[in-house]
């Protein structure tokens, strides 16, 4: 079943076309990369799909709904969620209130003046389970704004987390970080597709971690699709090694 | 985690033990108990500002216009409509909230100085309404003509136009009842959603918070609460001066806010009693009371840029 369908999407800003006919298509349960040099699209293309702005042209279906037009906030009530490159968090506030703003809008009461005792219990066992899964638990109560940063990227992916995402964006995760947390989050990452069975996109520069995680790799070079396959399929293409790889190697 | 807590039960026990008893503590200090009304009323409209202010993150500096039409409103009611004063408070308050609710509909959208712009501009035009329509507002001399009633309850009458004490008590009260209302809506979900605009509006919106829309409602609520602060300064007055509704009054409002702390609950009563003790003293000492409240105000803003109860916090946090 296919998760993410983007169809010719294009983004042009006045005159440079940021990103260019791009068209792909992620199942169920994928893990896809999508890697390039820097000014090649990628973040444009995250934004694209997370409704930051709606494309010049083309479409994007999530689950057979065209969301090409629709406002960030409704995608993300459909079951998208994404991180971003910069670190989006809310620095003045604990972890956990952190998490749990994020599980009172999944579970539908960001209206509400109001809570009660059992809708209140049920939301602070939701954030409890999430802060577990990220490995927060023990920081549960200190600020976000002053924790490592590797720990600030797994309170960002555990506020996307609350939401249950059907697809999960990781705009590089592993972005400023050293070997130890590139390695902690990966296992989370490793975790989420494999335990979870979630569906992710994300964006890294980090090939040993694209390696590691990714079913597919999409190559994206000036705004267009270089490449698209399987890491060994990626790992042998000459256009892909000339563009990208080699200069990284 | 529990020292915290009970700390902050005793501050607030505190806090309105002092409310309460004021009448009584005021007097021997060389208060009086007018003086502690108008801090309540005024402490109210300063909530109100930082309601917006400090817990969403946006600056408006057309709030009186919406204190002013509260004021308006229970002024006409209690000289046109009604003689009861807690129905004349409630269509003044659905005056500057009904108000705040439409135009805050339009400017939304906009951020920063552009909402700080707009939201000056349309009280301004609410100013010269009530200073050009004299027939019904009685124009620069203000509204007059009117005064609060009685609590009639029936069987038994309180008789707040006369006595002062019982005057505070029934503003106490109402003051009570607002406060209330803003604390149970900070603490909920929506008040969270709030605090999380204020702090990162990009994380909020891709949270799937609606951030326009909340916007918008916590603007109107804080049009209500300020709203029905100025309805209680009419019955204070027994009058309604368009003074109430010139942006400099909103400008009095931020600086009570952010004098007294803005991310702080109850700074904000607390710059405006400073701002209230200091005009009532000063003005009787100077007519230029005003450069020195100013003076007072940008010594705070340099030395203790949290605000006054920020700074004590922090010290008794230390």
């Amino acid at each position: 079943m296919t998760v993410l369908e983007v169809k010719n999407a294009t983004k042009r800003f006045g005159s440079l076309v940021a990103v260019r006919d791009v068209s792909l298509s992620v199942s169920k349960g994928e893990l896809r990369a999508v890697i390039g040099p820097n000014g090649a699209g990628k973040t444009t293309f995250f934004n694209l799909i997370s409704g930051f702005f709606p494309p010049s042209s083309g479409t994007i279906e999530f689950e057979g709904h065209d969301i090409t037009q629709l406002a960030a906030h409704k995608r993300v009530a459909l079951g998208i969620a994404r991180t971003f490159q910069i670190t989006e968090i809310f620095p003045e506030l604990t972890v956990y209130e952190n998490v749990r703003i994020g599980a009172e809008v999944a579970g539908g009461y960001c209206l509400r003046p109001w809570i009660n005792a059992a809708e209140k219990a049920g939301i602070d066992a939701r954030v409890q389970e999430i802060l577990k899964l990220a490995g927060l638990e023990a920081k549960t109560h200190r600020l976000v704004g002053e924790l490592a940063h590797g720990d600030q990227r797994a309170a960002e992916i555990a506020m996307a987390l609350t939401l249950r995402p059907r697809l999960l964006l990781l705009d590089e995760p592993t972005a400023g970080m050293g070997d130890q947390e590139t390695y902690e989050i990966t296992k989370l990452i490793r975790r989420l597709h494999q335990d979870s069975k979630l569906t992710i996109v994300l964006i890294e520069h980090d090939m040993r971690v694209v390696f590691h995680l990714a079913d597919r790799i999409t190559v994206l070079d000036q705004g267009s699709v270089l490449a698209e396959g399987t890491p060994q399929e990626i790992a042998g293409n000459e256009a892909v090694q000339a563009a990208y790889l080699g200069k990284a190697a | 985690m529990s020292g915290e807590q009970s700390r902050k039960l005793i501050v607030l026990a505190a806090i309105w033990l002092a409310l309460v008893f004021a009448p009584y503590w005021m007097a021997p200090l060389g208060g009086y108990t007018a003086l502690a009304t108008r801090v309540l009323v005024l402490g109210l409209a300063a909530m109100s500002v930082n309601f917006l202010l400090g817990f969403t993150g946006v600056l408006s500096f057309g709030h009186a216009a919406y204190f002013g039409l509260g004021a308006y409103g229970t002024g006409l009611a209690l000289k046109f409509l009604t003689t009861s004063t807690p129905l004349s408070l409630v269509l003044g308050m659905l005056l500057g909230g009904i108000a705040g609710g439409l135009l805050g509909a339009l400017i939304v959208r906009r951020r920063g100085v552009y909402f700080a712009m707009v939201t000056i501009a349309f009280g301004q035009v609410f100013y010269y309404i009530a200073f050009q329509w004299s027939s019904l507002t009685g124009g620069d001399d203000g509204l007059r003509g009117f005064s609060r009633q009685p609590l009639n309850f029936g069987f038994f009458q309180i008789d707040i136009l006369s006595n002062t004490n019982y005057f505070y008590y029934f503003v106490l009260f109402c003051f009570a009842l607002a406060v209330g209302a803003m604390g149970i809506i900070l603490r909920s979900p929506f008040g969270h959603a709030m605090i999380a605009i204020r702090e990162n509006e990009r994380r909020a919106r891709f949270l799937g918070i609606p951030v326009e829309r909340h916007i918008w409602i916590a603007f109107t609520l804080s049009c209500f609460f300020i709203g029905f602060a100025g309805a209680l300064y009419a019955l204070v007055n027994n009058f309604a001066d368009p003074k109430g509704l010139h942006y400099s009054q909103s400008g009095d409002f931020v600086m009570m806010a952010v004098m007294g702390g803005m991310r702080t609950f109850w700074g904000p009563l607390l710059g405006a009693a400073v701002f209230v003790v200091l005009q009532d003293y000063l003005s009787s000492v100077t007519i230029n009371w005003m450069s020195f409240v100013g003076l007072l105000f940008v010594l705070v803003v340099l030395f203790f840029p949290r605000g006054l109860l920020g700074f004590i916090r922090r010290k008794s946090a230390a």
